[in-house]
């Protein structure tokens, strides 16, 4: 029953490290003894879940965040020292009303076991988990996947940023431009009258040296 | 010593106490305070999966996979939104936060 232990130790080390990477290393800690404990207590699904979703996805992504962000940490944590008296005898008072109520209420040891659904044959966690969610939360298991898909776009197009002196066109632009707006066709008569003819240049050359006769 | 449910749910108090006191302690790291809710979303989950073996009751498994769904959500959001902040103000100091106070 260590695992209590370390999993505190952890969560402990995640709220007081000095170094955010730390504290995020920490809490992969974390979540791996909460994995370890809900295999104790039969969720073997979401065990794996825990592990592949927050250790594999979530955490890379706040490690990501910490290391691409260049701030001064230091200054992050002035008025840590002032706040600790606060803050402990906050987190001492609430974990001892909820385990004085909940040591108190919840005797229970005995496990009762799983009811058994009428497609399980063995005892699978995962097919357990499946059946229910696929026949009795098929809305639900939509619903979430509809809001992981707005929040995928809604990350993207957060922090989507264009190169200024980018030569992109709009896809939109180009499907929807028509014929006309790139090609001006002008009315014209189909003849024209001929336009005035110039003076022959014989003239011209006849009336250049009567000029220069004049002085 | 046998385990009771009462066990798993005061390690679960236990744990949403120490992400509370992590509040409090980093008040002006974005970065912690997001860490500090994932540490919350788990202390919840414990206790449903507490709940469930004790009971023997598949539901609360299922309550604990959209919990999963839903944070991993807005942990994305949330460092997208933290990402966008920095680009904006080069900080991400929760204090220097209050261009929409009033």
């Amino acid at each position: 029953m260590y695992k209590r232990q370390l999993l505190l130790f952890a969560a402990l080390r995640v709220v007081t490290a000095r170094n955010p990477v730390h504290a995020a290393l920490y809490l992969v800690w974390t979540f791996i003894q909460a994995a370890m404990i809900w295999l104790l207590l039969g969720a073997e699904f979401l065990a794996m879940a825990l592990v592949l979703v927050y250790v594999g996805a979530v955490m890379v992504l706040f490690l990501f965040v910490v290391m691409m962000l260049d701030i001064n940490f230091d200054v992050m944590r002035q008025g840590f020292r002032r706040h600790l008296p606060l803050a402990g005898v906050i987190g001492v008072v609430i974990a001892l009303e909820m385990a004085a109520v909940l040591m108190g209420g919840f005797r229970t040891t005995e496990p009762k076991a799983m009811a058994v659904l009428p497609l399980a044959g063995e005892a699978s966690n995962t097919r357990d988990l499946g059946v229910l969610l696929y026949s009795e939360y098929v809305l639900p298991v939509q619903i979430a996947a509809v809001i992981l898909l707005v929040a995928m776009v809604d990350a993207i197009a957060w922090t989507l940023r264009e190169r200024k002196d980018s030569k992109h066109i709009g896809v939109d632009a180009q499907v929807r431009v028509k014929s006309r707006d790139r090609l001006r066709v002008v009315q014209m008569a189909v003849t024209q009258p001929a336009r005035e003819q110039p003076p022959p240049p014989a003239e011209a050359a006849a009336g250049a040296p009567a000029a220069e006769k004049k002085p | 010593m046998t385990l009771t449910l009462g066990h798993f749910l005061s390690l679960g108090a236990i744990l949403f106490a120490l992400s509370v006191i992590g509040i409090f302690l980093n008040r002006k790291n974005l970065i912690i305070l997001l860490m500090a809710i994932e540490l919350m979303l788990l202390a919840v989950n414990m206790n449903f999966v507490a709940f469930s073996y004790y009971l023997g009751d598949m539901r609360g498994q299922i309550f604990v996979f959209f919990i999963l769904t839903v944070a991993a959500a807005e942990s994305a959001i949330g460092l997208a939104i933290l990402v966008q902040l920095f680009r904006n103000k080069s900080n991400i100091n929760v204090d220097e936060l209050n261009s929409l106070k009033g």
